[in-house]
């Protein structure tokens, strides 16, 4: 312990020395304040002051960059009609909720933004963690392409998300709608293999639903990667034992899943299901990548808007309204986080 | 339900394609084990004995050869339709079930015929259970429970099915020395209340010796000797199987037999009737030492240890291939305080082997012992 010590106070004196004297030097101009510091560092209260240099960088960017945006958030959403450039202005603003009162009247958009944000996140986050469940526990099974599959399967996760929108977007496309030669995007096509009627995905006049199944797909693909990452390597940290004793005890493969693969792996699910969720209230740059920045369908009545958006539209006009609706935003995914972790406590096997 | 093994071979491939080194992990093992006996598998890691295991569990296919259940050939068949228990060595409980749901489980697997119904399901499990004793933990989970508890839950969990044979893979290593004794004694009071053929694997010479009606004395996949425990500690067919029974060790010297005597440095410390002359390999169990002034073999006395009834001499003498003689005898003899001691040895408890193969040299009346 006491070499420990004296190795550890030999290096940072030395490093000190070389990287921190002169500049100490040159800021304070005191020789006795560089001896005392540089003592009491190494020799008296090293192990404190080490943890708070050590320390430093990171405290600093998160207060800066995080501490204070909340704390600023919090402040802006319970001032009445504030506005930064008013504020910069010298005005003064009374405290009051009416940002809130904003956020809440049925012109401001919000309605349909949260229940745009609801239909996409209860729909896509169950459906891809059972995708990925299944997906891991085959691809878990196989030896050969194993590695090559993983690969692929990972490549969403490191492709830029308005790239794939752009893609996504000439997939399901039609051209020429309306027209009498329309061309029409490989989804289509393929669904016209199979004898099926062309489908008005995004174009001209689509659908809600239309436009919610491409968002579904478009989530859905997007988020299984790192949900089968996280789910195969859990699956791969399971005893091999397990499943040999079931394999004696005759288990069928579907009760293998249910009551064993599945236990052993809530620990993983629970944490895919609740990342997911709080993913998915944040949802945004898939619609922008599919849709553009409009949010929505060309020619079409119905906004495919959601929280994020409206809170980034609000921001252009409105600082007031936009810190309000971030609020509200934490509160709902505060209160399904906390759902879910009262849920996965029960349901969780650590 | 009676095992048999027959010409059973188990060659593991060798892992770099390059290079053809296969590991030969169990080789020609030709065996019977008889109905409702504990047969232990003994021998230091990686002899071949927990594959020999898993092959009798079908979750490893032989490479060779054919195990038979009774008059059934079972060596294609998978390890659910043998109707075997299995005992992991670390236990494979489902962390996330019950001792309870634990025991049910293989009984909840059951199809046709065979599937009962709740209320007997449940009766068996807590009829296992009580066999075992842990009926009181019934509502627990495994990492509630102490390594012993655990293993007995293993143990109920592997006997519900009631198993034709069941199968204990390295049982008692993942427990303190104070309830491997006590589970040891479990294991066989278990074993002989059911009367199920069992086989257990271990690398601890006393467990199996213990409780074992038969061990087998295994080396590097070739089974080196077959017997009751008693048996093969007293007649040990190689030096490796004397070597590898018996607390403390047997103590062994290079010597040679010149006209049927046995030299030890020119010391002739026994008749060895029937032996050419040849140099040997001399193994001396501890108890096989008689403190006597006139003895033979003379040693240098280095320490005396009294352990209550027996007291054990640690002695060193140029030929010996160990760094020390270790003998035991009573409390009672005494011995002086002098700087040397001096024995003499009895017939039975020394064996020769050869120095090239290690085999026995039998003499006198020893080879009658073996056909008994």
């Amino acid at each position: 312990m006491d070499d420990n010590k004296k190795t550890g106070g030999w290096f940072t004196e030395a490093v000190l020395n070389t990287f921190f004297k002169e500049w100490v030097w040159n800021t304070f101009c005191v020789k006795w304040f560089w001896k005392s510091f540089c003592v009491n560092l190494v020799y008296k209260k090293f192990d404190k002051w080490k943890a708070w240099i050590y320390l430093v960088p990171a405290i600093v960017l998160l207060l800066v960059f995080t501490v204070w945006p909340i704390i600023n958030t919090v402040r802006i959403a319970f001032l009445d009609g504030y506005s930064i450039l008013g504020e910069v202005g010298g005005e003064t603003y009374s405290f009051g909720i009416s940002n809130f009162l904003d956020v809440l009247d049925e012109y401001s958009g919000f309605g349909e933004a949260l229940k745009n944000t609801l239909w996409l996140t209860f729909i896509t986050v169950p459906l891809s963690t059972i995708l990925a469940l299944i997906i891991a526990v085959c691809l878990n099974s196989i030896k050969p392409l194993q590695k090559f599959l993983q690969t692929i399967f990972f490549l969403p996760y490191v492709t830029n998300s308005i790239a794939i929108g752009m893609v996504f977007e000439a997939m399901f496309n039609i051209v020429g709608l309306g027209t009498s030669d329309p061309s029409f995007g490989i989804i289509n096509n393929i669904l016209g293999v199979f004898g099926l009627d062309p489908i008005n995905w995004i174009n001209i006049n689509s659908s809600y639903w239309a436009n919610m199944a491409v968002m579904i797909i478009y989530i859905v693909w997007n988020a299984l990667p790192f949900k089968i990452l996280i789910l195969l390597g859990g699956l791969q940290s399971v005893n091999k034992q397990y499943y040999d004793a079931a394999k004696i005890d005759s288990t069928p493969r579907i009760r293998v899943f249910t009551r064993i693969t599945v236990p052993l792996l809530s620990p993983m699910i629970a944490y895919v299901v609740i990342t997911g969720f709080i993913g998915g209230f944040k949802e945004y740059s898939s619609i922008v990548g599919i849709f553009g920045d409009d949010m929505q369908a060309v020619g079409t009545e119905h906004t495919l808007n959601t929280m994020v958006g409206y809170i980034y539209d609000a921001l252009g006009n409105n600082e007031g309204r936009a810190s309000a609706a971030a609020l509200i935003l934490f509160a709902i995914i505060f209160v399904v986080t906390m759902i879910n972790l009262r849920v996965s406590k029960k349901k969780t096997h650590y | 339900m009676k095992v048999e093994l027959r010409n059973l071979t188990k060659i593991f491939p060798s892992r770099n394609k390059k290079s053809s080194e296969e590991v030969v992990a169990v080789n020609d093992f030709t065996f019977t084990v008889p109905d409702g006996k504990l047969i232990g598998l003994l021998g230091p890691s990686g002899c071949g004995k927990s594959t020999t295991l898993y092959m009798i569990s079908g979750l490893q296919k032989p490479t060779s050869g054919q195990i038979f259940f009774g008059d059934d050939d079972v060596t294609e068949l998978s390890p659910e339709n043998r109707g075997i228990g299995l005992v992991f060595q670390n236990y494979a409980l489902y962390p996330h079930m019950t001792v309870k749901q634990n025991i049910l489980f293989p009984l909840q697997n059951l199809k046709g015929a065979d599937r009962m119904s709740k209320e007997a399901m449940i009766e068996r499990a807590y009829y296992v259970a009580s066999l075992v004793q842990i009926d009181e933990l019934m509502e627990r989970k495994p990492s509630e429970l102490s390594g012993g508890q655990q293993q007995r839950v293993a143990i109920a969990r592997a006997l519900v099915k009631m198993p034709k044979v069941l199968l204990l893979d390295e049982p008692l290593s993942n427990l303190d020395a104070r309830l491997r004794l006590q589970t040891r004694e479990e294991i066989r009071r278990i074993q002989k209340e059911t009367g199920i053929t069992t086989i257990f694997v271990t690398h601890d010479q006393e467990e199996a010796m213990s409780i074992s009606d038969m061990i087998v004395v295994m080396k590097l996949g070739v089974v080196q000797q077959i017997g009751h425990p008693q048996e093969v500690y007293n007649n040990p067919t190689n030096l490796f199987v004397a070597k590898f029974l018996g607390t403390p060790p047997i103590n062994v010297l290079s010597g040679e037999v010149r006209g049927e005597k046995l030299y030890i440095s020119d010391d002739a410390v026994l008749d060895v009737p029937g032996v050419d002359d040849r140099s040997v390999f001399v193994g001396i169990r501890p108890e096989g030492f008689i403190v006597d002034e006139n003895g033979a073999l003379k040693c240098e006395l280095s320490n005396i240890e009294v352990m209550g009834r027996d007291v054990s001499i640690v002695s060193k003498h140029p030929a010996s291939l160990n760094p020390i003689i270790r003998s035991i005898i009573n409390a009672d003899q005494s011995v002086s305080g002098t700087s040397t001691v001096r024995y003499s040895l009895k017939s039975n408890k020394v064996f020769l082997f050869d120095t090239d193969t290690e085999e026995r040299i039998y003499f006198g009346d020893q080879a009658k012992n073996e056909e008994n």
